[in-house]
């Protein structure tokens, strides 16, 4: 049985267990809501959490350690002799399994029928044929150990899952026996559906730290991989990045570290002093209602898809750039370069950086403010000397998080920035940037043993490493900031 | 600052003239404040030449240039046998009804007297999509054989460019794909009254086309695929997001465990949006053996991506519930269960939506993590209903939009500004939803 089927069975099992549970609570109590210890639907629930909880969770660990069984089982049916040259046990694993598959879908298609099954070893070439049929291709000639393996694999996983069936449901049908047996006007229903709620309260908040576990172990489990294939000093100290698909490829981070940095410095040095600008102007000096205009409008730079500023970058800024400045000015005549990205990264990043000041500075106590002015400062002096000094480590937390943006920001350099990666120090010429890389590497076929696909989780390794220590960095600094005052 | 009893040299007694150094002081502070004014100019310029960039650029894509020509369908050509056999039929491939398109073409510059020097290939006026749309037609029509039909056609991507502005004279003489000529007679047939441009619904309802046919492409599979991908967001991170709020904000314990899950949702909101894609490839497609391109891998994807965007506002409303609610219903006997699934959770939803529809707003507008999962492929057919249709390949909104810019055809960059606008509608439309569910729920304690 599939497992949505038997999903939908402990599902039903419950349903039924919390209307059979609901009225027995209600004539246990003879009619009388008042002599119950809850109110009857709780009874209901308390069915329905001991029909579905242990079911569900014993179909979870089955799905989990059948697979690990039946592969270890099969496992040593394999002879050496079936392993082919350059092959190796795992790969012969995967056959085994997608022909497992193959006759499973075979049977089910009828192409091929159980007799056929039986007779097959006399025609072991025949297999490949029908297992084209149904859209199964399996790569080299099927040796007998390995169909015979296949078989096996197929009895025992089909032998499984029928049992598995037959134990969740009856685990099911148990719990809702044993529950509804348990009803009675003392019993303490809505404890049980109440803890019952939490524990799935607790799971969901848990799904931020299984995340972060997938993120990290993914890229540690992938990277190992490609350090084991390419040396980890070439990564990080070779200074070109060149893959070729043939092999032999370097695949130095530098270039790669250099362009991604240079486009954020750019777009930093255009971002921090209008968004700094911007902040102040609308925390100290403006009224109400520009204050009320101004800042949705600035906001709706944040709002808009990375994909937008794509497209502006390659359709608008970068000819603009290369018609006006590069050209004229002899420094080159691409239409993506660091400074084509750098500056339209600038435009998105304004928002950040001054929504994130302008709370900073709004921040700082109003008693510095009159101070200042009390000794007779301006404005303007008492921001430049008062305020920002005051508010500085909570502006530089911002900049450090606009930093980690840029740095991990995709589309807008895919689109800018362009593809050659690059030692130069030249703004207006096309380089590239890690984030650039890690979608060429990994978009269209995928083959995931080469070190050329691989070095993708590694880059992703360090861009998350980079963005990680920035924002820790960054929200360590605004939170002591933040205490100086509190 | 003035010195009151000793006067300096130089330096007027009265309060009334400023002197030097109050002028130096005032310009400096007029100064400063003129960058504050820059500053702000600068930022909303920037993002008025951004939306009229995209709206100039984009704009042409919604309109479109047809043809309209009574094309003669003989049956020698189409039906040799004679009788009307679909599975016959259908062996003439669309090559087999050019030379229909052609003929038409011809008989309609007798028709009407045109004639140009130097003209060839008067058919290529026509997109390839025509012959494969008559050919549709008659499949399903048998009857019209032997008659002839005015079909309105799609004009190829240099005549509509033409109009459009994109394509003129000039660049025509350079062009291997269009000629003056051809600009002429399709001038020509315009006067006549053959050419018309009118709104273009098949750039939202018709799917991708191929390299060579910008006039056919559109959006549709983009967006099925986006919305699927959104209710899968909706359905994932929703139950997951509210649960968890609910969790660290009326039940965890002030532990290191609590703490760690704080930490983790703190820092999962500032990752890079593609390191997502990295996980989802490793994790649903590699480990996992779910299907490339399939909405489900995207929508999982997206779902991890917006927990923390969801997670944060949700928590930010259930904490503006007051405590005299929670304290009034625990009064009367709730349970603590009863007292935030009955009261704070009823009293904190409206911020709970705004924060969920900004949130499926930004997974919307994403792109990065989904070119890492496949949905970059080319895809033409359209994904069954849900939910099969979610294991199905599609692609999304934004994929659709970065796949047209990689084309060489500057058509497409017109179709890829138009589709931004259809994302920007999108978003517009939901962040004004989130807008005025805050206004009109939003409540002051």
């Amino acid at each position: 049985m599939a497992v949505g089927l038997i999903t939908l069975i402990v599902l039903l099992i419950g349903a039924a267990g919390f209307v059979a549970g609901r009225s027995r609570a209600l004539t246990t109590a003879g009619g009388d809501i008042r002599k119950l210890h809850s109110l009857p639907g709780y009874s209901g629930q308390a069915v329905l959490v001991f029909a579905v909880a242990p079911a569900l969770i014993l179909m979870a660990f089955w799905l989990v350690f059948q697979p690990l069984y039946v592969e270890t089982r099969v496992a040593g049916m394999i002879d050496a002799a079936d392993i082919a040259e350059g092959s190796s046990q795992n790969l012969v694993m995967s056959d085994v399994r997608r022909i497992a598959t193959g006759l499973d879908a075979a049977i089910g298609q009828g192409v091929l029928s159980a007799d056929d099954l039986a007779r097959i070893h006399a025609a072991p070439d025949d297999i490949r044929s029908r297992l084209g049929e149904v859209g199964i291709a399996v790569g080299s000639d099927i040796r007998p150990g390995v169909l015979r393996a296949a078989e096996e694999y197929r009895r025992v996983t089909g032998m499984l899952r029928g049992a598995m069936s037959v134990a969740v449901i009856g685990l099911s049908l148990a719990g809702a026996a044993f529950a509804y047996t348990r009803l009675s006007p003392e019993f303490r229903a809505r404890n049980v559906s109440e803890t019952a709620v939490r524990m799935l309260l607790l799971l969901a908040s848990c799904v931020a730290i299984l995340t972060t576990a997938g993120i990290v172990l993914s890229l540690l489990f992938e990277s190992a991989h490609f350090f084991r294939l390419y040396p980890w000093q070439d990564f990080l100290f070779n200074a070109t990045w060149n893959p070729q698909f043939r092999g032999g490829s370097d695949l130095g981070i530098l270039p790669l570290l250099w362009g991604t940095l240079y486009v954020s410095f750019v777009a930093l040095l255009f971002a921090v002093p209008i968004g700094l600008m911007a902040a102040i102007y609308m925390a100290e000096y403006a009224t109400r209602r520009v204050r009320s205009v101004v800042k949705p409008l600035i906001e709706i730079l944040a709002g808009i898809p990375t994909i937008v500023y794509g497209l502006f970058a390659l359709i608008t800024v970068g000819p603009l750039l290369r018609d006006y400045f590069a050209e004229p000015m002899g420094l080159g005549n691409s239409s993506s370069s660091v400074m084509t990205a750098g500056l339209v990264m600038g435009i998105m990043l304004i928002p950040f950086v001054s929504s994130l000041s302008d709370d900073i500075i709004n921040a700082v106590p109003q008693s510095l403010r009159d101070g200042s002015y009390g000794l007779g400062a301006t404005k303007s002096e008492t921001i430049r000397q008062v305020i920002v000094p005051a508010a500085l480590p909570g502006v530089i937390g911002a900049i450090l998080l606009a930093a980690s943006r840029a740095i991990g920001e995709t589309m807008i350099v895919v689109m800018g920035a362009g593809a050659s990666a690059k030692l130069s120090v030249n703004p207006f010429e096309a380089m590239t940037t890690i984030t650039v890389k890690i979608v060429s590497q990994l978009t269209g076929d995928t083959e995931f043993a080469s070190p050329e696909t691989l070095v993708a989780f590694a880059l992703g390794l360090s861009l998350f490493v980079v963005t990680l220590g920035l924002n820790i960095l960054a929200l360590w600094i605004v939170r002591r900031y933040r205490e100086q005052y509190e | 600052m003035t010195d009151i009893t000793h006067a300096s040299p130089g330096r007027p007694n009265s309060i009334l003239a400023p002197d030097d150094r109050t002028r130096r002081r005032n310009a400096a502070e007029a100064r400063f404040r003129l960058y504050g004014i820059l500053a702000i100019g600068v930022a909303i310029l920037a993002l008025i030449f951004l939306l009229t960039s995209v709206v100039r650029n984009g704009a042409g894509a919604f309109t479109q240039t047809y043809i309209s020509l009574e094309v003669a369908l003989p049956a020698d050509k189409l039906d040799k046998n004679g009788n009307r056999d679909p599975a016959e039929m259908a062996k003439v491939s669309t090559f087999g009804y050019k030379p229909l398109i052609k003929a038409a073409i011809q008989d309609a510059m007798a028709a009407q007297g045109i004639a140009i020097d130097g003209l060839k290939k008067p058919e290529s006026l026509v997109s390839e999509d025509a012959a494969a749309q008559i050919r549709n037609y008659v499949l399903a029509h048998p009857e019209v054989i032997g008659g002839s039909r005015t079909f309105d056609m799609l004009a190829s991507g240099r005549i509509d460019g033409f109009y459009k502005g994109r394509v003129t004279m000039q660049s025509a003489e350079r062009d291997s794909n269009v000629s003056p000529e051809q600009l002429r007679l399709a001038d020509a047939l315009k006067e006549a009254g053959l050419v018309e441009t009118r709104f273009n619904w098949n750039f939202i309802l018709w799917p991708d086309a191929s390299e060579n046919r910008p006039e056919a492409a559109g959006l549709g599979v983009a967006i099925i695929g986006s919305l699927y991908m959104m209710f899968v967001v909706l359905a994932l991170a929703l139950p997951i997001g509210v649960a968890a709020s609910i969790y660290l904000e009326e039940f965890a314990p002030r532990n290191w465990f609590t703490d760690l899950i704080e930490v983790n949702i703190s820092n999962l909101a500032a990752v890079p949006s593609i390191v997502y894609g990295i996980l989802g490839l490793a994790l649903f497609i590699n480990f996992g053996g779910l299907p490339q391109s399939a909405p489900i891998v995207g929508g999982l994807v997206l779902s991890l991506m917006t927990l923390p965007r969801i997670i944060i506002p949700a928590r930010a409303a259930i904490q503006a519930v007051p405590p005299s609610i929670r304290e009034a219903a625990l009064g009367v006997g709730a349970s603590k269960m009863q007292t935030v699934f009955h009261h704070v959770l009823p009293l904190a939803a409206p911020g709970i939506l705004t924060g969920l529809i900004i949130g499926l707003a930004q997974a919307l507008g994403e792109t990065a993590p989904l070119l890492l999962i496949g949905m970059v492929a080319f895809v033409r057919d359209f994904p069954a209903a849900p939910p099969e249709g979610l294991f199905d390949p599609a692609t999304a909104l934004p994929v659709q939009i970065y796949n047209w810019t990689q084309r060489s055809d500057p058509a497409f960059v017109e179709r890829a500004s138009g589709a931004i606008i259809v994302l920007l509608v999108f978003l517009i439309v939901m962040n004004a939803v989130a807008i005025v569910l805050r206004r009109r729920f939003e409540r002051r304690w």
